[in-house]
């Protein structure tokens, strides 16, 4: 169907924009603006290819489209690359969010800036290959490369504890991946290849399931963040400068979520059900425990991230109720949840901006000087707290539906956490835009500028689009969702079944 | 009748020895000023000595009733020796100058070491083996303390010397126990030997190998054995230092992976305990011990203990899979450890050389070339894909799993991510931090180095396919 290799294209495409900023451009005054010009051109051009991605995609065929495959390492390990109904909208999200957030570095960033957006070039190219590629080791490659970027990022241009966190993000996430490697080799060494849809039918034998789903838990369960190895989380978040915030928020969490969904559960599909109630035990403590520690924040940025770990806490509760409910509502949660993470790190960002601190307590009354602002932030907040008519609602109810069908105490204590949510989120919200301007410091206070409006639109855009009318979402994931629940509970049954020829035989 | 001994799969060894002769006798005559010459046409021979190694005809080649051999596995180490040595007198040209310490015996002194590196992974016996080791360690007792004015490379040359002799004893030792167990010498006669050995004189074989292995664990800084390795680094000049960081490993590598592979395959199990024990005290103490250090060479010295570790995770595994993955760590590990090299010899201030970690502060803004090269390097050390050292890391390890080792893989990579921290903490002094300061201008074929190991360890993704291919070739060649 395809005579180019757009999936490819779309892969490195930046990379080529960061060569071009790392060898032609100086670093001189000229030489930022054109950086700033050169990736944000590069971004938009790879997110229009990507859109051609959505546009020939097939939504009924549930497999892998657009792949290719050429060998590359040592026979067994190819280079192969493909997105299916659950890669596909990862894959979007991310081109999507990564001109925003070049957008948002435009005046904020002013030494180094050549560095910078190549590591945010790069970033992309790694994130963007982690859910196109098809072979394991190849995935793992893009998935543990991203650690390079993203510490540089955190401890070049961020906060004043950046060397501590930028430390923590990289250790952290390393110790939980080189698990996950050892784990890769084991499935290679039985089922003799790394080509990802050959390992979705392939039956791991009960023992080697247990011991690698437990590797990747590792791994995804640092990325995610699930409770209690979320730690690295406010602390990336609070030091980062803002547009790593949001990509951190927006995209690199989801790799968690997305390798549970490509891995964990169709791959090892009794230890998943063996191990369900554990997911489902850190899950609510996520949901219920951050959401309180989120009521106690004094930083924006850090009430933020708490956040983010309670929602991702609806993520994993979703996809590991196997419902096709759950699964599609973990997915949509996750893209919900990039818009609007995204969306609220920019607004601290836009405050933060002309402020330079992120203190809940130094801020209050700004309706007053920022009408706009008081409503861009406003879409967002009430989208965090899951209010019917936006994004983050879709995503929590379906999720919680899912989750109902298969284990009411679950879904019900998670149910707590949204309303904590809403207390933590309109509490926010109070503090830093209700109230009287009495600050003398916000007195002249500038509202939202051409360039923030501009970023800010498409994501409200998005956030109420999504929350009125979910389908094209859902109808992308759907064909591929079914048939991964199928597969899953197909494999069970037939365990199952071999299990009692096993013990009539005895 | 008695036939002479067929001389073709030697050139390679010809070539350097008579070419330092001739190159000693050169600078005898034409006394220090021919130094340069000498130094350059040095570099030629080794490169030389490469093109004829790759030239001789294909397959197994062996000479001398069986004692020499030149197999895949032998030329794949070969160029890496040369590759090694040649990079290390490259290096050695502009320090040299600057620290008004150049003579020509240097260069003539790594020829001869480079010499017995070659005959010692060609070495088929015992006595062949302990021929090419000591070719190749004496010239290095001496360049180590070449510099006689320095208190510290005098120092560091005399106890290498002292430390080298006993482990050189040690290995000779085992050598005549098992020679005395099995009757044989050559490494086919040994194996087919301890095939049937029963009873006392297995044990007696385990014996001879426990004494060679220490002298093995000397020659490539593996714990135990280790401890001459931070103090020699340090103390020795740092081209020297370079030299020894590289091409001596591969050797010693190499005679490690043959001796138990070949020598020794009927008492696989017995061996593999040894490596697995030296395997994970090496990468555990380069991991932990690198931490506190901030004089760099002193912290290369501990990585090139932990590398070591990592390497030998492959032999561990005993298969060929596992030998694949030691040749490709130690080929990658080469590069890098060049690479990095070239970044310390660079450390000069107008004032002079300096050796700590703190001093490359803000490199990043003040020559960012060398920053980000540098950077790669060690993120390539850490084992960060997409970078050449994740697949050095990845080949070992996958034997390992393979061969069902998985308390030392999962020892290995939580190690690993130890070792990535103090890593992480030259890439943070060169990025994060502000400028102390810049280097005076890095003489070109440093840069050279530095820019061709870089790109090797950037570039080796879009093309792993020749050296994995070739490493698989040499390992299969053993099995």
């Amino acid at each position: 169907m395809t005579s180019w290799p757009i999936l490819s294209v779309v892969v490195f495409l930046p990379l080529v924009g960061a060569l071009f900023i790392g060898l032609c451009l100086n670093e001189d005054e000229a030489g930022k603006r054109n950086a700033r010009w050169a990736a944000l051109w590069t971004t938009l051009i790879t997110f229009a290819i990507s859109l051609l991605l959505v546009w020939r995609f097939d939504p009924s065929n549930p497999d892998f489209q657009f792949t290719e495959k050429h060998p590359w390492l040592d026979g067994a390990i190819n280079y192969a690359m493909g997105v299916d109904g659950i890669s596909l909208p990862l894959v979007i999200l991310t081109t999507a969010i990564l001109p925003i957030s070049i957008l948002a570095s435009w005046t904020a960033i002013q030494n180094r800036v050549r560095e910078y957006m190549i590591a945010f070039l790069v970033l992309e190219v790694l994130m963007v290959g982690t859910f196109c590629a098809l072979d394991l080791v190849l995935f793992y490659l893009f998935f543990e490369g991203g650690l390079i970027p993203m510490f540089l990022i955190i401890g070049v241009w961020g906060g004043p504890r950046r060397v501590y966190a930028s430390f923590k993000f990289f250790l952290y996430t390393l110790l939980g991946s080189v698990l996950m490697l050892l784990a890769i080799m084991a499935m290679y060494w039985d089922a003799g290849t790394t080509d990802i849809p050959t390992l979705l039918h392939h039956a791991f034998p009960r023992n080697l399931q247990t011991w690698a789903w437990f590797a990747f838990l590792a791994s995804f369960a640092v990325k995610m963040p699930m409770w209690p190895v979320h730690t690295w989380l406010p602390d990336a978040h609070v030091e980062a400068p803002t547009a790593g915030s949001v990509i951190l928020a927006a995209i690199l969490l989801k790799l968690g979520g997305y390798g549970f969904l490509r891995f964990s559960l169709p791959m090892f599909p009794e230890a998943s059900q063996h191990l369900a109630p554990l997911i489902y035990a850190l899950s609510v403590i996520a949901i219920i425990y951050t959401s309180l520690v989120a009521l106690m924040q004094e930083d924006m940025k850090k009430l933020i991230a708490y956040s983010s770990v309670a929602h991702m806490g609806f993520v994993t509760m979703g996809i590991f109720a196997m419902t096709a409910q759950g699964v599609a509502g973990g997915i949509f949660q996750m893209i919900s949840h990039g818009i609007v993470s995204a969306a609220l790190f920019l607004s601290v960002g836009v405050v933060y901006d002309r402020m330079h601190t992120r203190e809940i307590a130094a801020y209050g009354g700004l309706v007053n000087r920022m009408p706009v602002y008081a409503f861009v932030f406003m879409v967002f907040t009430l989208a965090n707290v899951g209010l019917p008519g936006t994004s983050g609602f879709i995503g929590e109810f379906l999720t919680l539906i899912g989750t109902f069908r298969i284990n009411t105490w679950v879904a019900t204590l998670a149910t707590i956490g949204t309303i904590l949510s809403a207390a933590y989120g309109l509490w926010l919200y109070r503090k830093i835009i209700f109230g009287k301007l009495e600050k003398p410091s916000l007195f002249n206070i500038k509202d939202l500028g051409w360039r923030e409006m501009t970023i800010f639109a498409p994501l409200i855009a998005l956030t109420i689009l999504l929350g009125v009318y979910p389908k094209p979402v859902l109808d992308f994931t759907s064909a591929s969702v079914t048939q991964m629940i199928d597969n899953y509970h197909h494999a069970l049954s037939a365990a199952q079944a071999a299990d009692k020829t096993a013990a009539l035989a005895r | 009748m008695y036939a002479l001994p067929t001389l073709i799969p030697l050139i390679p060894e010809f070539m350097l020895g008579l070419g330092a002769m001739a190159l000693l006798m050169l600078g005898v005559y034409r006394g220090e000023p021919g130094g340069r010459t000498v130094d350059v046409v040095a570099i030629l021979l080794l490169i030389a000595a490469g093109i004829a190694l790759m030239m001789l005809p294909p397959g197994k080649l062996t000479t001398f009733g069986g004692s020499f051999v030149v197999d895949d596995f032998a030329r794949f180490l070969k160029i890496l020796a040369l590759i090694g040595s040649a990079a290390a007198i490259a290096m050695s040209l502009d320090y040299a100058q600057k620290e008004r310490q150049h003579r020509f015996e240097y260069s003539v002194l790594i020829l001869l070491s480079t010499l017995g590196m070659l005959m010692l992974i060609s070495a088929a016996d015992l006595i062949a083996l302990y021929l090419g080791l000591e070719l190749m360690s004496l010239p290095l007792y001496v360049v180590a303390a070449s510099y006689r004015d320095s208190l510290r490379a005098t120092e560091a040359g005399l106890k290498y010397f002292v430390l080298g002799a006993l482990s050189s004893g040690m290995l000779l030792y085992g050598a005549s126990l098992v020679y005395g167990f099995t009757g044989t010498v050559s490494f086919a006669g040994i194996a087919q030997a301890a095939g049937h050995a029963t009873g006392a004189a297995q044990t007696g074989l385990i014996f001879g190998i426990v004494f060679l292995f220490a002298g093995f664990c000397f020659k490539v800084s593996a714990v135990p054995f280790h401890m001459w390795t931070p103090d020699v680094y340090e103390g020795a000049p740092t081209p020297v230092t370079a030299f020894f960081a590289a091409a001596p490993k591969v050797a010693g590598i190499a005679m490690f992976v043959r001796v138990a592979v070949s020598a020794f395959p009927s008492v696989a199990t017995q061996w593999q305990q040894i490596v697995v024990f030296v395997s994970i005290a090496s990468m555990a103490l380069g991991s932990f011990a690198a931490i506190g250090q901030r004089n760099i060479k002193r912290l290369m010295a501990y990585s090139s203990i932990g590398h070591m570790g990592f390497a030998l995770i492959g032999l561990a595994a005993g298969s060929a899979e596992g030998v694949q993955g030691v040749l490709v760590y130690i080929a990658i590990y080469v590069t890098m450890t060049l690479g990095v090299f070239a970044v310390i010899l660079s450390m000069r201030r107008s004032t002079g050389m300096v050796e700590n970690v703190d001093q490359l502060a803000g490199l990043a803004r003040t020559h960012p070339a060398m920053a980000f090269f540098m950077a790669v390097l060690l993120f390539s050390m850490a084992g960060i894909p997409p970078l050449a050292g994740f697949f050095a890391k990845y080949f070992v390890f996958t034997a390992a799993i393979k061969a069902g080792f998985y308390i030392l893989a999962v020892i290995g990579v939580v190690t690993s991510v130890v070792g990535a921290y103090y890593y992480l903490i030259i890439i943070k002094t060169m990025y994060f931090d502000e400028p102390a300061g810049v280097f005076v201008e890095t003489p070109y074929e440093l840069s050279a180095v530095l820019v061709i190991c870089g790109l090797f360890n950037i570039l080796f993704i879009v093309h792993p396919g020749p050296l994995i291919g070739a490493a698989s070739a040499a390992a299969h060649s053993l099995f």
